[in-house]
């Protein structure tokens, strides 16, 4: 990809930029319509899940870059049934990769210009190469580099190597495990199989969300050595039955003490003592452990099940509202929101540059797996670790390094969700 | 002049027949179209199959004895729709049959009346949810009985089982029930109990003979009610049944999630044709029309 022609960059974006942008922006000239911006401020419609939303982030690119932003806040669903149904009603989408499968053959996303993001070089490869410090992991499901670039802008099919066309630029990802009550259960969880074992009868949970639901199965039984699939992240109708066939079984045994489909309902299982082990998302865990309650986001000896999200355009975009989405999306990977992602225990798509934002204590918590040097406060300034405790899972490299699988759309996904129902009414 | 004013009377139900055509007939054929078209995961496609009905009852017939999801799914909200009008009728009724016949104020039967709908100042999720922190394994109810000594270990199916689910159901629903039997109630001609009274009937032949048959409105109207609301439920049965238990509305919105639209709609379809089914069956029993 050609650096010298990257000439988007707002006079703002120059100024305020670290480092690593001065050097970029160094040789640009100045177009887009910075004047136009200034007269008049333009919005962004961003559309997204709850997770990806925060008042400050918008705040703070009101201030750096004079774009209002506007967050329709939907579920993980319906952002993709937005997108689908409804693709002028927002001028940016924040949406997962696994997503993907359906959204590009609809034809309602176009590809981003990789010459017009300046940091494209330095997304983590994690999410690019499907690589974490030169190795390879786990590549299961809809691992983000499969699905990463398209062929031609308008092409409705992905690239197998990097193009100039991106299908979303990185925003933030995450590997997910189980989340269990340490005080509780009182030894050590090691292995996905533990989510089934009849000690935790009736104290068990599974989230009835139909695809990443029967992925978190799947991990438990490959754990439990009861089948080894081909693809977690894409079964084969037999496989399907057989993984919906242990998960009937498990819950007429009575496993189940509950399924949790939003974040609220995760964390009072986990809270009210109702569930000790269960699948569940960081920040559930998080605000599980504010409340004084022991909670450990166990990382597990068979790997973690990831996901990643990032920004999509909708194909009709054009004009100063393209423009100032890339300028925004640019600014996203400039560092302070990056920053202000990993303090969530989320991470950011470009890591030099949220580095820079943050507190050498702060990186050596999240990303080194260090102990914390001081208490370890979130991105709104409240608690969230005291000094001397350590990040559940270790360093960003033992985590992203240990991933198994990344969430999915399957081949079988209609046959997925009918046995899916199944389960839940057997 | 006879044509004139039927005219009027056409005029005068436009407004509610355009709404009816605009909100209610134009989505429903829509719903109708859509379940017989075909589907990917990120496109409806305009067909005429049967597709979407046939894997609605997937293996329904071959697995016999045993119950397919959809045969199963059907019978737990049956289940669920038979017990839970069965708890409001009694409870209903009785209330009912209180605030007429034994308050005797004006004033009072108001003021009683009106604290019947005092649940519904807030919503009915709300609702729902205030019972979990009531009926969960640390919950209020489950300590009481610890600290009196009732029992050892905390009761586990308090939450997230047929019974909590009943329980929140029936706390939602009654005050259908009360509103539209009183109502009939409060219409009964009172010479006619003291006529039977007079007659020498005693209290439950009174009650058998004259007052329930005078209620029947009442009771199919609420009848109604409380079952289609049961019926079409998810938000009740997946809240307080820990999402543990299957409902016609769940699957469908399972469906919806994962842009299934046409087999959506047709099992949307399935849940209206069997709602309506029960409802003819009501009115079978009861002319509504007539009684009114």
């Amino acid at each position: 990809m050609k650096k010298d022609n990257t000439t988007d960059l707002s006079r703002r974006q120059v100024l305020k930029g670290g480092a690593a942008l001065a050097g970029a922006a160094a040789g640009s000239a100045i177009t887009g319509f910075p004047a136009v911006i200034a007269a008049e401020p333009v919005t962004l419609r961003y559309l997204s899940t709850a997770v990806n939303q925060s008042p400050a982030i918008a705040e703070r690119a009101a201030k750096d870059l004079g774009i209002k932003i506007e967050y329709v806040t939907v579920t993980t669903d319906d952002v993709t049934k937005r997108i689908i149904t409804q693709p002028n009603s927002f001028d940016l989408v924040d949406t997962e990769y696994f997503a993907l499968r359906n959204l590009i053959p609809s034809g309602n996303l176009m590809g981003m210009d990789a010459k017009r993001i300046k940091l494209v070089d330095k997304l983590v490869p994690a999410l690019t190469k499907g690589e974490v410090a030169g190795k390879k992991i786990g590549d299961q499901g809809t691992a983000p580099h499969k699905v990463m670039y398209l062929e031609g802008q308008n092409s409705k099919k992905f690239a197998s190597s990097p193009t100039e066309w991106i299908t979303l630029i990185p925003t933030t990802y995450n590997a997910d495990t189980l989340g269990i009550r340490p005080d509780l259960i009182g030894r050590p969880i090691e292995s996905w199989a533990e989510l089934l074992n009849p000690e935790f009868k009736g104290k068990a949970s599974i989230m009835n969300i139909p695809s990443s639901g029967m992925m978190d199965a799947a991990m438990v039984i490959e754990a439990s050595g009861k089948h080894k699939y081909g693809d977690k992240g894409n079964m084969t109708r037999e496989e399907i039955d057989l993984t919906v066939a242990t998960l009937i079984e498990a819950k007429k045994a009575g496993q189940f003490r509950a399924f949790w489909t939003d974040f609220n309902e995760s964390v009072n299982l986990m809270a009210g003592g109702e569930t000790v082990i269960q699948s569940m998302w960081s920040p559930a865990v998080t605000a599980v452990r504010l409340k004084g309650i022991a909670c450990k986001f166990q990382p597990l000896k068979e790997g973690y099940r990831a996901w990643a999200s990032g920004f999509g355009l909708p194909k009709t975009l054009k004009g100063k509202e393209l423009d100032a989405a890339y300028e925004f999306v640019n600014w996203f990977l400039s560092g302070w929101a990056g920053a202000y992602l990993n303090r969530q225990g989320y991470y950011a798509a470009v890591l030099e540059t949220a580095k820079e934002h943050m507190e050498p204590y702060e990186w050596a918590f999240w990303m080194e797996g260090k102990p914390a040097e001081k208490d370890i406060k979130g991105p709104d300034g409240g608690l969230l670790e005291k000094a001397g405790s350590v990040r559940d899972g270790g360093s960003y490299d033992q985590r992203m390094g240990a991933v198994a699988c990344w969430n999915s759309i399957m081949d079988e996904n209609a046959y997925l969700v009918r046995k899916w129902n199944e389960f839940i009414a057997a | 002049m006879i044509s004139h004013s039927r005219r009027t009377s056409y005029w005068q139900a436009a407004p509610l027949a355009a709404v009816f055509l605009v909100f209610f007939v134009l989505p429903l054929l829509a719903t109708l179209t859509v379940s017989f078209w075909s589907y990917t995961g990120y496109s409806i496609e305009p067909a005429f199959i049967f597709d979407n009905y046939r894997d609605a009852f997937d293996r329904c017939i071959v697995s016999l004895p045993d119950l397919c999801t959809t045969l199963r799914t059907y019978l737990s909200t049956l289940k669920f729709c038979l017990v839970v009008w069965f708890i409001t009728l009694v409870i209903g009724f009785t209330v009912s049959f209180y605030l007429t016949f034994h308050i005797r104020s004006t004033t009072t039967r108001l003021v009683l009346a009106l604290l019947c709908t005092i649940p519904f100042w807030t919503s009915n999720v709300i609702r729902m949810i205030s019972w979990i922190p009531l009926l969960g394994r640390n919950g209020l109810v489950n300590q009481t009985l610890i600290n009196l000594g009732v029992i050892d270990h905390p009761l586990d199916w308090l939450l997230y089982t047929d019974f909590s689910v009943i329980l929140a159901f029936v706390h939602i629903n009654t005050v259908f029930m009360i509103v539209p039997i009183a109502n009939s109630m409060s219409r009964i001609d009172r010479s006619l109990v003291e006529a039977a009274r007079d007659s020498g009937a005693t209290g439950w032949q009174i009650l058998r003979h004259v007052i329930i048959p005078l209620s029947k409105t009442g009771i199919a109207i609420g009848s109604i009610f409380v079952i289609t609301v049961v019926m079409g439920d998810f938000i009740t049965i997946g809240l307080m049944g820990g999402q543990q238990i299957a409902s016609a509305g769940k699957v469908i919105q399972t469906q919806i999630s994962a842009l299934q639209f046409p087999i959506a709609a047709a099992n949307a379809i399935v849940l209206l044709a069997i709602v309506l089914m029960i409802i003819a069956m009501l009115i079978r029993f009861i002319d509504i029309r007539k009684e009114l």
